[in-house]
């Protein structure tokens, strides 16, 4: 039996990055597709490709549909109300479930009582957990299968405030709620430890005393799974997929003129999306069908399918609309599991939605972090050594590092990383937007900005010096334009408001998911439709499908119906890692490619003309040599010979194949940032006025939806920078700002002008060309605001969130 | 809240214990309660309970109010709140729960005309009221302006936060037709976004107060 919230196919990294053989074609051809950034020298690459594929798609100026500002298929429904949810769902004689969950950080139950709760009225079953739902699980623990029985003995342990006990099922939430209440519990409390320093010390609490499976290590996606276990400490990881160490540190750091180093923290951010986690299970004898509010419908249903024995063709998991993950919504949950026993036990649907408290808890964080870096530099700016050293605590769960920049962003032959995870008595991690590039980015960019001090250069001259990434410096140079880049001297202004200005980069892996298949249906009647789990978590995946799928028939994207989130389609990647748009998009359109020439196949038999003299376009199929043939697409459609053309088509390797294993593509998805802030030196309070930030993602299919892709990336790069921050009161465990005002975000009167610069680049990687922007987005935003932070006080701060208390104590004001 | 006790005609059911422990006699109001962590709220008193009322409850209690022009009747206990009486008994779920304390807006609805937060009303306190939804905002199949705008200016990312600040905006130009970036930023300046649609929801309500204007 496996654990529920085991990494559920966030990426296809950990277990697939040995080599692999590219894939052999019976039959290839050669295809000359778009290569670099238009105006900037774009040329052509030829590539060996299957002869299934489709032609080279043109660069965007040369399409009518992909690259155009398009309307999202489904706002009409999100602005009117229609749009339902998984918290919206209502079935017939749905249950209510509500969760019992520890109030101790640390504990062992004693005893445990549901019969006050059963016999409550309205109550119809009460399941309790005897696994370990959330975070790490030790190996050899017994406690990872679910019973329909418990023993109090097997109960697992309590290692964070808020991990769930049991739940009952009732007719309303109200009745729910003040049952779960009834369900006696005797604990025997135990010492615990919820401080990343403490936590690390001799003598401290233990929270696992065997050696944990690393199935929990969500936070941080793809570092090497640590063997070493001791104490609280997991670690150390050495390399990532990446690699490991590089060249002699030592020897490095003789050849440096100078050294930078720093001491840095980072807080834990927790992901508040507005959906909570949460499921609506309904068993039935012939399906199990769970509406879920998750990043991944197949995964769901891989682990329901796993966990309750039953085969996959008989677990339903749908998708419609989706309020927002972040990183955290893989896997079935303990809430999934918990919903599909009460189900199970009550032959009723059950819904089973976390509260906001809840969803603080126990849905997952972004660890945090306590890094060393020290970095060699030569007197012309070239980088000698990188030496890494971190801390982290995901709680109860694995995957507390700090990403992959210090490894990889900047030329270096020598680098040498030990990233340590800490086990604390919390809830447990889990993957966060761009998952440890973003704690990463808050040291090196600061400290890249110090070596550029030092030399007495302009940050991103420097920048053009030791970063060799092509793409990354067009952005630098249309960023700084935009922006009106202008060095300051720092701490340069006259009177107590201070304005600074400051710039940081990042990268993200471009990485992507074969699990990618997509069916496109046309119809007799003219209508198409395109099919595919994948979900729409609200980046818009259903328009760019849609508008992959019209450019290629030649249609609108409103004409295209588009029908995902639902596991009765063909397998769709899990939407995490800035995966979805580089994976499915070139399934769809070879798909669609095909149904294309099947249905001008059957219309060139009706015409008796070449197919290839055919051509679709602005709605219409027509003979490119003979104008009498000329038909609107529905009426063309009229001509098949069956109601309907089907095709299926699955992601490809990548052009010209992987650089790791069979999902890690050549390049790097590169980002640069500017920010242009205010410090009120006598208050502390740092107000952001403005960001800039230049991305790229391949070719980008709808620069409207990358536009607010880049916009939420920046915000929640704001909150992080500034607001955010999981306070735990040290005497109790609790969480005392689970909720989301002293929680602090960004709300509207926090939100700067945000100028999206948008790089289109191609790579000929696929039918589609296109990658994820996620991720990238929400890389450097904490950097860029950390440098302007210091150039407009002169003093650096280095622990985050960048609050007023700790301007003023780094002022030296009190 | 009962599943099955939809908008149907009254039918007193004792529900076992049926504690008032939620909002009690708070009235329409966004100010002066603080939740704590342990999910337990405590009140400031704020308002006494209505004079002439009698005492409601713990069983289930008719209550009658406009929704989108039309009028209903509901059977709930007391302790419904607005949002849940909209989204559990007329199944009306444009209407979001999301903090469920009034520090969200998620749950923005119009109460005769204005913008109040439907998880900090009690329902029996809009008794001969009338609310508007997100459901009731476009008129005879036409889009509220704003709800258009929206749709142009890619307002809506995971759509969650969509309908509390459709409301919030539509209410801003209900009261001022020319509204500045500042004045568009409090409107919805209780109104939540994780995914960071702000700046396209202020770009969107400014072009939808030139449209309105034109």
């Amino acid at each position: 039996m496996a654990n529920p919230n085991k990494k559920k196919i966030v990426l296809p990294v950990a277990p697939d990055t040995k080599a692999h053989a590219p894939v052999k074609h019976l039959y290839s051809k050669k295809v000359k597709l778009p290569y670099g950034v238009p105006g900037h020298g774009l040329t052509e690459m030829e590539r060996e490709v299957s002869i299934d594929e489709p032609p080279a798609l043109p660069i965007n100026d040369e399409l009518n549909v992909i690259g155009k500002r398009t309307r999202r298929v489904d706002a009409i429904y999100k602005v009117t109300g229609a749009a339902k949810y998984s918290a919206d769902i209502q079935l017939p004689g749905m249950l209510y479930g509500k969760f019992l969950r520890s109030p101790h950080p640390h504990a062992r139950i004693k005893s445990l009582d549901v019969s006050a709760a059963r016999r409550y009225p309205g109550v119809h079953a009460v399941h309790v957990l005897s696994m370990e739902p959330g975070g790490s699980v030790e190996r050899e623990s017994g406690h990872d299968a679910p019973a329909e029985t418990y023993n109090i003995d097997q109960l697992p342990l309590l290692r964070y405030v808020g991990q769930p006990i049991a739940a009952v099922a009732a007719e309303s939430q109200y009745i729910a709620n003040e049952a779960a209440k009834l369900i006696k519990v005797e604990y025997e409390t135990k010492p615990f430890v919820l401080e990343l320093d403490k936590a690390r010390r001799k003598g401290a609490p233990i929270v696992f005393e065997k050696m944990v499976k690393d199935e929990g290590n969500e936070g941080d996606v793809g570092v090497e799974a640590a063997e070493e276990q001791e104490g609280n400490l997991r670690g150390p990881s050495t390399g990532s997929f990446l690699g490991g160490p590089r060249g002699d540190v030592e020897k490095g750091f003789a050849e440096a003129d100078f050294v930078v180093e720093g001491e840095f923290r980072t807080q834990v951010q927790t992901h508040c999306a507005l959906e909570t986690h949460g499921v609506v299970a309904d068993w039935k004898p012939d399906m199990l069908t769970v509406y879920a509010s998750t990043q991944n419908t197949a995964g769901v249903r891989d682990d329901l399918s796993e966990l309750f024995d039953l085969p996959k063709s008989k677990v339903r998991v749908i998708t419609e609309y989706m309020g927002g993950g972040f990183g955290a919504k893989f896997g079935a949950g303990h809430f999934g599991v918990m919903a599909t026993e009460l189900s199970r036990k009550t032959g009723r649907p059950v819904k089973l939605m976390l509260d906001r408290e809840e969803e603080h808890l126990s849905a997952g964080n972004r660890p945090n972090s306590h890094q060393m870096l020290k970095i060699g530099v030569k007197n012309d700016g070239k980088l000698t050594a990188i030496d890494l050293t971190s801390y982290g605590t995901a709680g109860v769960g694995l995957g507390a590092g700090v990403g992959r920049v210090a490894q990889d962003l900047y030329e270096c032959p020598n680098f040498r990383q030990a990233q340590y995870d800490v086990f604390t008595h919390a809830g447990p991690g889990a993957a966060f937007r761009a998952p440890g590039n973003v704690q990463g980015i808050f040291s090196l960019e600061q400290l890249i900005d110090q070596a550029a001090e030092r030399l007495g250069m302009d940050p991103v001259k420097y920048r053009d010096i030791i970063d060799k990434h092509e793409v990354r410096k067009l952005q630098r140079a249309k960023g700084a334009e935009v922006f009106g880049w202008k060095y300051k001297k720092p701490g340069s202004d006259p009177g107590p408001i201070k304005r600074g200005f400051g710039m940081a980069q990042g990268h993200w892996t471009r990485f992507i998911n074969l699990n990618s298949s997509a069916t496109v249906r046309i119809n007799k009647d003219g209508s198409v439709e395109v099919m595919s789990s994948v979900q729409d978590i609200g980046t818009g995946t259903k328009t760019i499908l849609a508008q992959v799928v019209a450019e290629e028939l030649g249609l609108m994207a409103e004409d295209i119906t588009v029908k995902i989130g639902d596991t009765i389609y063909p397998d769709g990647p899990g939407s995490g890692g800035s995966v979805t748009a580089g994976s499915i998009t070139p399934a769809v359109r070879n798909a669609a490619y095909k149904a294309k020439m099947e249905l001008l196949g059957q219309v060139a038999g009706a015409w008796d003309v070449a197919i290839d003299s055919l051509e679709v376009k602005n709605g219409e199929v027509y003979s490119k040599t003979d104008s009498s043939k000329k038909l609107s697409f529905g009426e063309a459609t009229k001509k098949m010979r069956t109601n309907q053309i089907l095709a299926t088509a699955s992601r490809p390797d990548d052009y010209g194949g992987f650089e790791i294993g069979n999902g890690i593509g050549y390049g790097r998805l590169g980002s640069v940032q500017f920010a242009e802030v205010l410090v009120d030196t006598e208050t502390g309070f740092i107000k952001v006025e403005r960001v800039v930030a230049a991305h790229s993602c391949g070719r980008p299919l709808n620069p409207m939806q990358v536009e607010s892709q880049i916009n939420g990336g920046v915000i929640m790069g704001i909150g992080y920078a500034l607001y955010e921050d999981r306070i735990l009161d040290l005497n109790t465990g609790h969480m005392v700002n689970a909720n989301l005002d002293q929680y602090k975000l960004p709300y509207s009167r926090e939100i700067p002008k945000i100028e999206p610069v948008i790089i289109e680049h191609y790579g000929a990687f696929s039918s589609t060309d296109a990658s994820g922007i996620g991720e990238p987005a929400n890389v450097p935003t904490a950097g860029a605001i950390a440098n302007a932070v210091y150039n407009a006080i002169g003093v650096r701060l280095y622990e985050l969130p960048m609050s007023p208390q700790k301007v003023l104590a780094a002022l030296g004001v009190s | 809240m009962k599943n099955d006790s939809k908008e149907k005609s009254p039918e007193k059911k004792k529900q076992g214990v049926s504690r008032r422990s939620f909002l009690r006699g708070a009235g329409v109001t966004t100010a002066g309660t603080v939740a704590l962590a342990s999910g337990m709220l405590s009140f400031t008193a704020a308002e006494p309970a209505p004079a002439k009322t009698a005492v409601l409850g713990p069983g289930e209690t008719e209550v009658k109010f406009s929704v989108n022009g039309r009028p209903r009747t509901l059977w709930i206990e007391p302790r419904t709140t607005l949002a849940d009486a909209l989204r559990e008994h007329l199944n009306l779920t444009g209407t979001k729960v999301v903090c469920d304390r009034g520090s969200c807006s998620a749950c923005t609805v119009w109460l005769d005309g204005k913008p109040v937060n439907s998880c900090m009303t009690l329902a029996v306190d809009v008794e001969g009221r009338e609310v508007t939804t997100v459901e009731g905002l476009a008129k005879d199949g036409e889009l509220h302006p704003v709800q258009e705008a929206f749709i142009e200016h890619d307002a809506t990312m995971c759509g969650f936060c969509t309908p509390g600040m459709v409301m919030s905006c539509a209410g801003l130009l209900e009261r001022n037709a020319n509204p500045s970036l500042a004045d568009v930023k409090t409107a919805t300046s209780g109104n939540l976004c994780r995914c960071g649609t702000y700046p396209k929801v202020f770009e969107a309500t400014l072009a939808a107060a030139k449209k309105m204007n034109k």
